[in-house]
């Protein structure tokens, strides 16, 4: 008897959900099998509009979610990972905020100006916002934030101080050639007026000024201890809600702040957040009704449960592409993969969109190239689509197989090395690894060991060049192909290929450079892209990768943007 | 105590001389052993033959090692399937006629998977029990015979080792060794002997003061004997007992050392980490869990089952019972 | 005792000294540093933070610093967790795990000799077959197995008890039986053997004879002298307990110290790697040190301080 009744309440929330998501899910595409994936980066989460009616509103807005991982620290300055990101972007707000579509738009600014040569903003302050004690938010907050961030002297050194490095002088003072904040790009011209001087024109600016480390702190809070961050009787933030209890290792919660000044549209009261790392236990908990969310980027579903739960929950699983990919770097200065076209039969030699159907099953796209889809190009268009990756190469076995043998004739092989692809410890990278070797060793004849290794062996591994053929993943910072394509040149700190290549490092400063001339910047960086991949070969794309989650029916106004981080600010759960 | 109070209450029948015979005993042939002499291990093996339960554990353990010898060799025959070719056209599929146990999440034969795995775990698990068993109680046996600083230094010392982070050593191991059976065994062995030398120590503690290790003792006895053949045999029960439990301990630990790129490396894989591969997605594909662990299961129960019976052969004191 | 017990103290400090010293070396001897992750950090930036954190100095300089910090009681501030005192986070963290391990321990004791005292009375009949089966359960399922089955059928599928976290009593019920399942079966399997052991010795038979009541024999004999490896066993799990299952805290989202341990492990959060280690150490030998002092008074033939010569 009870659990029919609980059944009829289900299915009547499913229709209503149902009903509300088709409001706003024009733009939704079905794909694979594997369920629907928003072919943009920013998503719409069934109605992105404000609610039809207030009557609609459940009674408790109470948002509960996971996070699979406890945030390090809540310092903007200090943070660099996605559960931080999540988590601070309840409690601070930064001059921009990246809106519904995607784009920049007004946040602590209420307005700004960009000088004709694209390396001068001005922002005017928004009127009326101020932090969560009442001190009104000043553009002498955000300088101070910044010189914070860059100053060479705060402890511990913030590691994304680089993030800043696009305004004048910051990075000469980050490094300490130089010890005057002065001659820094940052000016409070007034309480209410905020210019910054960028060294190139970086058409990504307004963007970049959303992320966490641009986001502005509170001087009286953080001069009055070293510990301000952990604490949250002390912690004064600017942003919609504050952080209202953190117990280590468990959970951490926030409160709606009254004091913001867009509070009329903020509809949740509380936010909650457990701390479990265990996909398993997150979907788990999810299905028992203990959260609202589920899944990436707060947490995490299990390859395994996957295509299950895209079949059951069909209305609430939902695939997002997201600006990461999947590849695999070859050192270009170990035996055998030291030629090129031994390298180009190894990329050649996969079927990645089988690998996708039945190993990854997350509706990933077979990545060809380096950029992924979902970061912006020319006039917001896709990069990729403007410069499609199919061209680079295609996956044909036969031309593979001549390729090798050309390749194993040029180094004078009659038979390849003994060859070691090496991978971080995960059960994911573990069944790619294997899927990927097979394919080798059925489409070349060529024998492949795997080998795992935990993750800072792994990583020390790669920085030292201790490896043949390794897995490596690259997301995001901002939405350009250059937070890509700067990888690679010569000597580039994350560049473990050994590659270095002159014509590619032109390309690139170009690219750097010429922020005015935005069509030739985009063709340079293809143009470096395809030096990379289609005659060199320097690494092997896999895939792009998506995120999956679980949405409950009930919850609306959750937004993603093209990096896949998430927005639950403007959410608000509906009677359910 | 109720029977003598109710012999005691009936009358006693007189005696007559019927009822006495003399005693005709040929002293010498009381003498004579008339059971044959068996050494101890001889002994030991006979009554562990009488004891039905402790041989259809030793019975099961046998099928289940030549199964694990042979069935991946059957499934070749059968089907043509060996533990690592993928068959992504055909993942995660229900057992079926052609795949007796289905198929894993790379389309792999789950029944070829199931026994070559069993033959890793079996011999980590085994390999590991023994070694720990010897070191264990050596050590346990020298801690507790001889107490005083010896006993303080070596328990201290025993300590500490317990003490450092395993995981710290784990990785240590993991850059100097290669991958290998014998590095899995060497880590699983490193800090594994430790609970079996605590135990032992605890047993031979309370044993080492015993009337008839005093007398044996008095009568010239040295320490090996006194070990071996007293405090030893008299501590088997605690030490096969926490044996039994060490073949499974060792071969959950394999799994997670595998996992952290120690041990054999994947595509081989061992019974316990298939179980763990299968854990997150198993209310979906339960069979990828099910086989492995079943078969753990009936391995352990073997073992459990073949324990108590080599303890029940082994304790003096239950000689004859 | 007195002087045992002092005895015994110095040579744990010097055990910790040691321990300590192992740690450290080993710590520094593995790849990887606290500062590592997928994106490079910049090499001005990495070199700040290790002079600020004072990984630049020579490793004997740090070595020295490190203990000279410890033997005034600092055990400085977690790498990783920014801001944040190592002593303060194990002592949030140790809170959580100390209260689920007790009562787990205190759970799997009581069950666990109840089991294997039912067992070895009633030897090879039907109970014994029983608690052994159940015992072999025990210890062939796996916490990690046995953790998510149980969170899957009674709190996802029955909804009996919470899925994750221990906000309410009922919370405590899934972890606990996760985590005295194993001890459970070990202590049943322990006290059956050793009790069969008492049973069939000479002084059973001989208090039998004497008249003794049976609940008399089972406590004083019985029950005295069958516990020892028990005790012996009870003893350095506890210490496993309290110190946090990693795998218990993982699946049931538990804030204890097991899973902060590993965290700062595969961070390489130094300090943190530190100080757990340390707290960790003490503990142990305390616990084993109690075990001795258990020893004695539940077998007053043992002589701890006594040689060759009982």
């Amino acid at each position: 008897m009870k659990k029919k009744s609980w059944m009829l309440l289900l299915t009547l929330v499913l229709v209503i959900g149902t009903v509300l998501a088709g409001c706003g899910s024009a733009d939704e595409k079905t794909t694979t099998d594997t369920g629907t994936k928003t072919e943009t980066g920013t998503t719409d989460e069934g109605t992105a509009a404000e609610p039809a009616a207030d009557a609609n509103l459940a009674a408790d807005q109470t948002l509960r979610l996971n996070l699979s991982a406890e945030p390090p620290t809540l310092d903007p300055a200090q943070a660099q990972d996605s559960q931080a990101n999540t988590a601070l972007r309840f409690m601070y707000e930064g001059l921009a905020t990246i809106g519904e579509d995607g784009q920049p738009k007004e946040g602590a600014a209420e307005s700004w100006e960009v000088s004709e040569d694209g390396l001068t903003y001005t922002f005017k302050m928004r009127q009326g916002a101020t932090w969560s004690n009442g001190d009104p938010v000043t553009a002498n907050d955000f300088v101070y934030a910044w010189e914070r961030a860059l100053s060479p002297e705060t402890v511990p050194a913030p590691v994304y101080a680089y993030q800043l490095y696009y305004i004048k002088g910051a990075e000469e003072f980050n490094t300490g050639k130089t010890k005057d904040f002065s001659s820094v790009g940052v000016k409070a011209v007034d309480e209410n007026t905020l210019e910054v001087t960028l060294t190139n024109p970086t058409p990504y600016f307004l963007g970049l000024t959303s992320f966490y480390t641009y986001y502005p702190v509170h001087k009286a809070t953080v001069e009055a201890g070293e510990a301000w961050a952990t604490d949250p009787a002390t912690m004064v933030t600017n942003g919609p809600f504050t952080l209202t209890t953190w117990t280590p290792g468990s959970e951490l919660s926030w409160t709606k702040n009254d004091k913001y000044w867009d509070a009329a549209n903020i509809k949740l009261t509380n936010v909650t957040a457990t701390v479990v790392n265990s996909g398993a236990t997150e979907t788990a908990s999810y299905q028992g009704g203990e959260i609202d969310y589920a899944g990436a980027p707060t947490g995490e579903i299990p390859t395994d449960q996957i295509q299950p739960l895209s079949e059951q929950l069909k209305d609430e699983f939902k695939l997002t592409d997201i600006a990461s990919t999947y590849y695999y770097e070859f050192n270009t200065k170990e035996k055998p993969f030291n030629n090129a076209k031994i390298r180009k039969a190894f990329a050649m030699a996969i079927d990645r969109q089988s690998l996708i159907d039945n190993v990854t099953k997350a509706g990933q796209t077979p990545a060809y190239g380096f950029v992924p889809t979902s970061i912006a190009g020319l006039n917001n268009q896709s990069f990729r689509d403007e410069h499609p990756d199919s061209e680079y190469f295609k996956e044909d076995t036969a031309q593979a197989k001549t390729l090798l043998e050309e390749g194993m004739k040029e180094e004078g092989y009659t038979t390849l090395p003994p060859i070691t692809l090496l991978y971080n410890t995960s059960e994911n990278h573990q069944k790619l690894a294997l899927a990927v070797a097979d394919m080798w060793k059925n489409n070349l004849g060529v024998e492949i060991q795997t080998k795992n290794e935990e993750w800072s062996v792994f990583l020390e591994s790669r920085k030292t060049g201790n490896f043949q053929v390794a897995r490596a993943g690259w997301s995001a910072d901002y939405n350009d192909p250059m937070t890509y394509m700067d990888m690679f040149v010569s000597g580039g700190g994350n560049n473990n290929t050994g590659y270095a290549d002159k014509a590619y490092d032109a390309l690139i400063d170009g690219a750097y450079k010429g922020g005015n001339d935005p069509e030739k910047r985009m063709q340079d960086m293809a143009a470096a892209e395809k030096l990379l991949i289609q005659d060199n070969m320097v690494i092997m794309p896999v895939y792009y990768y998506t995120q999956a989650s679980l949405t409950k029916p009930y919850l609306k106004g959750v937004t993603t943007d093209f990096s896949g981080a998430i927005n639950f600010t403007r959410a608000y759960l509906e009677e359910h | 105590m109720s029977n003598e109070n109710k012999l005691n209450k009936q009358p006693l029948p007189a005696l007559t001389a019927a009822d006495f015979e003399s005693v005709n005993v040929n002293e010498r042939e009381s003498e004579v052993i008339k059971r044959e002499s068996l050494t101890a291990w001889r002994d030991t093996w006979e009554r562990l033959r009488s004891n039905k339960v402790a041989m259809s554990g030793l019975v099961a353990l046998v099928v289940i090692i030549i199964a694990s010898i042979f069935g991946p060799w059957i499934a070749y025959w059968v089907h043509g399937y060996d533990y690592q070719t993928n068959d992504l056209m055909a993942t995660n599929q229900k057992p079926s006629a052609l795949h007796w146990f289905g198929t894993d999440d790379l389309g792999r034969d789950m029944f070829v998977r199931t026994w070559s795995g069993a033959r890793i775990s079996l011999i980590v698990g085994v390999a590991a029990a023994l070694i720990d068993l010897l070191i264990g109680v050596i050590y346990g046996g020298i801690m507790g015979y001889f107490g005083g600083r010896v006993d303080t230094i070596m328990n201290k010392f025993s300590e500490i080792l317990y003490a450092i982070p395993y995981l710290l050593v784990t990785i240590l191991l993991l850059v100097v060794f290669k991958p290998s059976l014998g590095t899995i065994i060497l880590a699983l062995t490193i800090t594994g002997w430790i609970n079996m030398s605590w135990i032992v120590r605890g047993e031979i503690m309370k044993l080492k003061n015993r009337e008839y290790v005093l007398a044996s003792r008095s009568m010239g006895a040295g320490t090996g004997r006194l070990l071996f053949r007293h405090l030893l045999p008299n501590a088997s029960g605690p030490i096969i007992v926490t044996l039994t439990l060490s073949v499974p301990n060792a071969i959950f630990a394999e799994s997670f050392l595998s996992f952290l790129g120690l041990g054999v490396q994947a595509p081989i894989s061992s019974l316990g980490s298939m179980v763990e591969n299968a854990l997150t997605g198993w209310m979906f594909y339960p069979w990828r869990m099910l086989f492995p662990a079943i078969l753990i299961s009936v391995i352990m129960l073997a073992f459990n089952l073949l324990g108590d019976g080599l303890r029940d052969a082994l304790d003096p004191s239950l000689k004859n019972k | 005792m007195a002087r045992y017990v002092t005895s015994k103290l110095l040579y744990t400090l010097l055990s910790l000294f040691i321990l300590i010293t192992a740690t450290f070396f080993l710590m520094k001897a593995i790849p990887g540093d606290p500062f590592m992750s997928e994106k490079e950090v910049p090499a001005s930036i990495r070199a700040r933070l290790e002079a600020q954190y004072g990984l630049d100095k020579p490793l004997m300089t740090q070595y020295v610093n490190y203990l000279g910090n410890i033997v005034q009681g600092d055990l400085g501030i977690s790498m990783k967790k920014l801001n944040q005192e190592v002593s303060h986070i194990i002592g949030q963290t140790f809170g959580v795990s100390l209260r689920l391990g007790l009562i787990a321990v205190v759970v799997s004791t009581i069950v666990g000799v109840a089991l294997g005292l039912l067992a070895a009375l009633y030897h090879r009949k039907f109970i014994d077959s029983m608690v052994m089966v159940l015992a072999v359960i025990g210890i062939a399922v796996p916490s990690f197995v046995l953790a998510s089955l149980l969170q899957y059928a009674l709190g996802l599928k029955l909804g009996w008890f919470p899925i994750t976290g221990l906000k309410t009593p009922l919370g405590y019920v899934l972890p606990v039986m996760a985590l005295s399942a194993g001890p459970i079966a070990y202590i049943a399997r322990l006290t059956r053997s050793s009790m069969l052991e008492v049973l069939h010795a000479d002084y059973i038979k001989t208090a039998k004879a004497k008249g003794l009541k049976w609940p008399a024999i089972l406590w004083k004999h019985v029950i005295r002298n069958g516990i020892l490896p028990v005790v012996t066993y009870v003893g350095p799990m506890t210490a496993n307990v309290i110190t946090g299952s990693v795998v218990v805290e993982r699946i049931f989202g538990i804030g204890g110290i097991g899973k902060v341990f590993v965290e700062s492990i595969s961070n390489r959060d130094y300090t943190m790697i530190m100080g757990i280690t340390l707290f960790y150490g003490i503990i142990l030998m305390l616990a084993r040190f109690i075990t001795d002092i258990v020893y004695v008074l539940v077998d007053p033939r043992i002589k701890l301080t006594s040689g060759k010569e009982g």
